[in-house]
């Protein structure tokens, strides 16, 4: 999105629309809340910059550094934490390198923290890498399906 | 569109209907759904969902064009006799709130349509939203002209994808076909709905919060009253009902109250969905009457657990809820009995807990979640719950002391005592249940420094059974070298060196490494 286009999208928002819905279209368009949306949207929606930034942080939608290509979510729910989402987490962390929370240097890999309930217990514990959702999966499953991604950028790579 | 048009569509669309639906009882002709009373779910995975025309098939619409022939009193009326409780956790009469709004003096007034479903272990509301979108709108619809409202929103939680995609689509569809809009049938009655996405926080789902958030603020809570009924969006009197409260509402005033309120226990009429999950061997989506047992859902819709492992308990109502033993599946589910044993009906989310699974790791990590969807405007919730955390942490650890158990007993108190929301004033009754109910437990970690699940993991040590096929594939990943061995030779694991890593585990090809 250029910044023409976004100015227009939150100036639509102004009228009827709020500051989150905004903030909304700014993390959907550059997959991040950065300097040039907070300052834009404070500046249509004549509201201070600290207002803005306090919406956005409140919210868990809003990230302020960009993902890595495949983000990893593993589901926190009640059922697939009973059904062993921690452990899964752990793998995840030791398999990478990196926290929960964290990106991997390449760039290719992020972990998020605490992903909330995505609400298919049924087919619980959930990981969801990239949009790929892994049902059912073990540590195992999940580990494999990561390394699988992982050959494949390397072939993708001169 | 108007009255006659609706039934050209019913007449025209009835027979994809029926064979569809026949076609789903002979798929599904098992106990987990024969048992079920659907009501609520009664289109769910029979109509298209985005369709109104399919819709209308199935008497849509029909409620609305009902109550257009209707003076408002007489609406809220039906929806008193009907005895429905909001859906969404508190059960308040449904009938009650839409008076309080009818009797508010306003030009202008709001529907809202709470589908932040934010309990872990809950998506009721969201397979209503993605299957059956068009009875939410009608509701809102109905509501609108009963309250004299011009406006509604839902507000969808952003982590429901397709939630989101089917109801603007149906939202879209509905102004096509002038079920949304101005003047409807040709009454001089206007009504819009507006999508609105949540950004992810817990709290939202507390009507002031929630009001707070669609006015796009941070989603803090204030203190009631003023009730929203009263003082709601942009300060104008507000109607906040649940997805499930409203689904059900148009075939209440279609078909007449005794539709609901014939089904269920007394003071708790109706039907509700459960969304049935952990460790069972059927899970989903049940609904079921109000007052059936808990020993009837778990054995006999979930049809109980993988042989060999007892079930030990049921958690019910999420973060804000309690774990009921086994002891006491003679329960019938209704708002009051859950209450009276520390538990509460909540969203309706079931998690089945089977014996490997350890309760003051469940209290610990429903606190974990309060602590980290706390809005932290009041100081008991905040501060509180981070204290409850600690404490747990402490015992599962195997350093707690029992004096810790008194001290988890009156903090809880205190917040459930003095917090602001709902949040808080219920965020402690994990523990206080898990305190009442499994208390042994919690002795066990303290005085036998032992985690019976073998859970926890600085209580529990390594172990390789006898399922070892000696490949060394645990040797070459301990980081430590707490286990020893050669190809084909048995392998040993040191305690004494072991450091929990968990490594070991996953790369067993035959799942020999165990805890104890």
């Amino acid at each position: 999105m250029t910044k023409q286009a976004f100015i227009k999208a939150v100036e639509r928002e102004r009228d009827g629309g709020s500051v989150l819905c905004a903030l909304q279209i700014a993390q959907e368009a550059y997959g991040y809340i950065n300097e040039f949306a907070i300052q834009t949207v404070a500046d249509v929606f004549s509201v201070s910059q600290s207002h803005v930034y306090g919406v956005a942080t409140f919210y868990h939608q809003f990230t302020f550094a960009k993902r890595g290509k495949y983000n990893i979510q593993v589901c926190m729910g009640t059922a697939c934490y009973v059904l062993g989402a921690e452990e899964i987490i752990r793998a995840i962390e030791d398999e990478l390198g990196i926290k929960a929370g964290g990106k991997t240097e390449d760039g290719l890999f992020s972990l998020e923290h605490n992903t909330r309930c995505v609400g298919d217990c049924s087919i619980a514990p959930i990981v969801i890498i990239g949009d790929k959702w892994l049902a059912k999966t073990t540590i195992r499953k999940t580990l494999n399906e990561i390394r699988k991604i992982k050959r494949q950028e390397e072939v993708r790579l001169p | 569109m108007n009255k006659k048009k609706l039934e050209q569509i019913k007449e025209q669309y009835k027979p994809i209907i029926e064979e569809k639906r026949a076609k789903w009882q002979e798929e599904h002709d098992t106990p987990f759904y024969t048992r079920q009373t659907r009501l609520v779910l009664r289109n769910v995975e029979i109509i298209e969902p985005t369709s109104v025309h399919e819709y209308i098939a199935t008497d849509g619409y029909f409620g609305f064009a009902k109550a257009l022939t209707m003076q408002p009193q007489e609406i809220i009326d039906i929806v008193k006799e009907s005895g429905m409780r909001g859906r969404g956790g508190a059960g308040f009469s449904t009938g009650k709130k839409w008076q309080f709004v009818h009797d508010a003096q306003s030009e202008t007034k709001y529907i809202v349509c709470n589908a932040d479903e934010g309990d872990p272990g809950a998506f009721m509301d969201r397979a209503i939203l993605e299957n059956d979108p068009y009875s939410v709108l009608e509701s809102m619809t109905i509501a609108g002209y009963a309250l004299g409202a011009q406006k509604g929103y839902i507000y969808c939680r952003a982590e429901y994808p397709q939630a989101v995609k089917n109801c603007k689509a149906a939202i879209i569809a509905a102004r096509k076909n002038r079920l949304l809009g101005d003047n409807l049938f040709g009454t001089n009655f206007s009504f819009n709905i507006e999508l609105r996405l949540g950004a992810g926080a817990f709290v939202c789902g507390e009507e002031t919060a929630l009001i707070a958030s669609i006015e796009g603020k941070r989603g803090e809570p204030r203190p009631r009253p003023p009730f929203p009924a009263v003082s709601g969006l942009y300060g104008k009197p507000t109607l906040i009902n649940n997805v499930e409260t409203l689904s059900a509402i148009p075939m209440i005033i279609f078909e007449g109250a005794e539709r609901w309120n014939k089904i269920g226990s007394p003071n708790n009429a109706g039907t509700k969905v459960f969304a049935l999950a952990g460790n069972i061997t059927n899970g989903g989506l049940i609904e079921v009457p109000m007052g059936i047992t808990i020993k009837e859902i778990i054995y006999e819709i979930g049809g109980g657990y993988a042989e060999g492992s007892k079930v030990k308990a049921v958690q019910a109502g999420g973060p804000s809820g309690g774990c009921i033993p086994a002891s006491m599946f003679d329960l019938p589910i209704d708002f009051d009995s859950l209450q009276s044993v520390g538990s509460i009906l909540g969203s309706g989310g079931l998690v089945v807990m089977c014996d490997k699974v350890c309760m003051i790791d469940v209290a610990k990590f429903f606190i974990k979640f309060s602590v980290d969807e706390s809005c932290g405007k009041c100081v008991p919730c905040r501060i509180g719950n981070i204290k409850l955390l600690n404490i747990l942490e402490k015992i599962t650890s195997g350093r707690g002391e029992e004096s810790d158990l008194c001290e988890l007993e009156k903090l809880s108190k205190t917040i459930i005592e003095t917090s602001l929301c709902g949040l808080g004033q219920s965020s402690p009754n994990p523990v206080l249940s898990t305190l009442t109910h499994f208390r042994e437990e919690y002795l066990d970690h303290i005085h036998n420094r032992r985690c019976g699940a073998g859970i926890c993991r600085e209580l529990t040590t390594y172990e390789i059974n006898e399922k070892c096929i000696m490949c060394t594939a645990c040797i070459k990943v301990c980081p430590v070298d707490a286990i020893t061995g050669e190809l084909k030779k048995p392998h040993y694991l040191s305690k004494e060196k072991c450091i929990k890593c968990n490594k070991c585990v996953p790369i067993c090809p035959v799942d020999a490494i165990v805890r104890v």
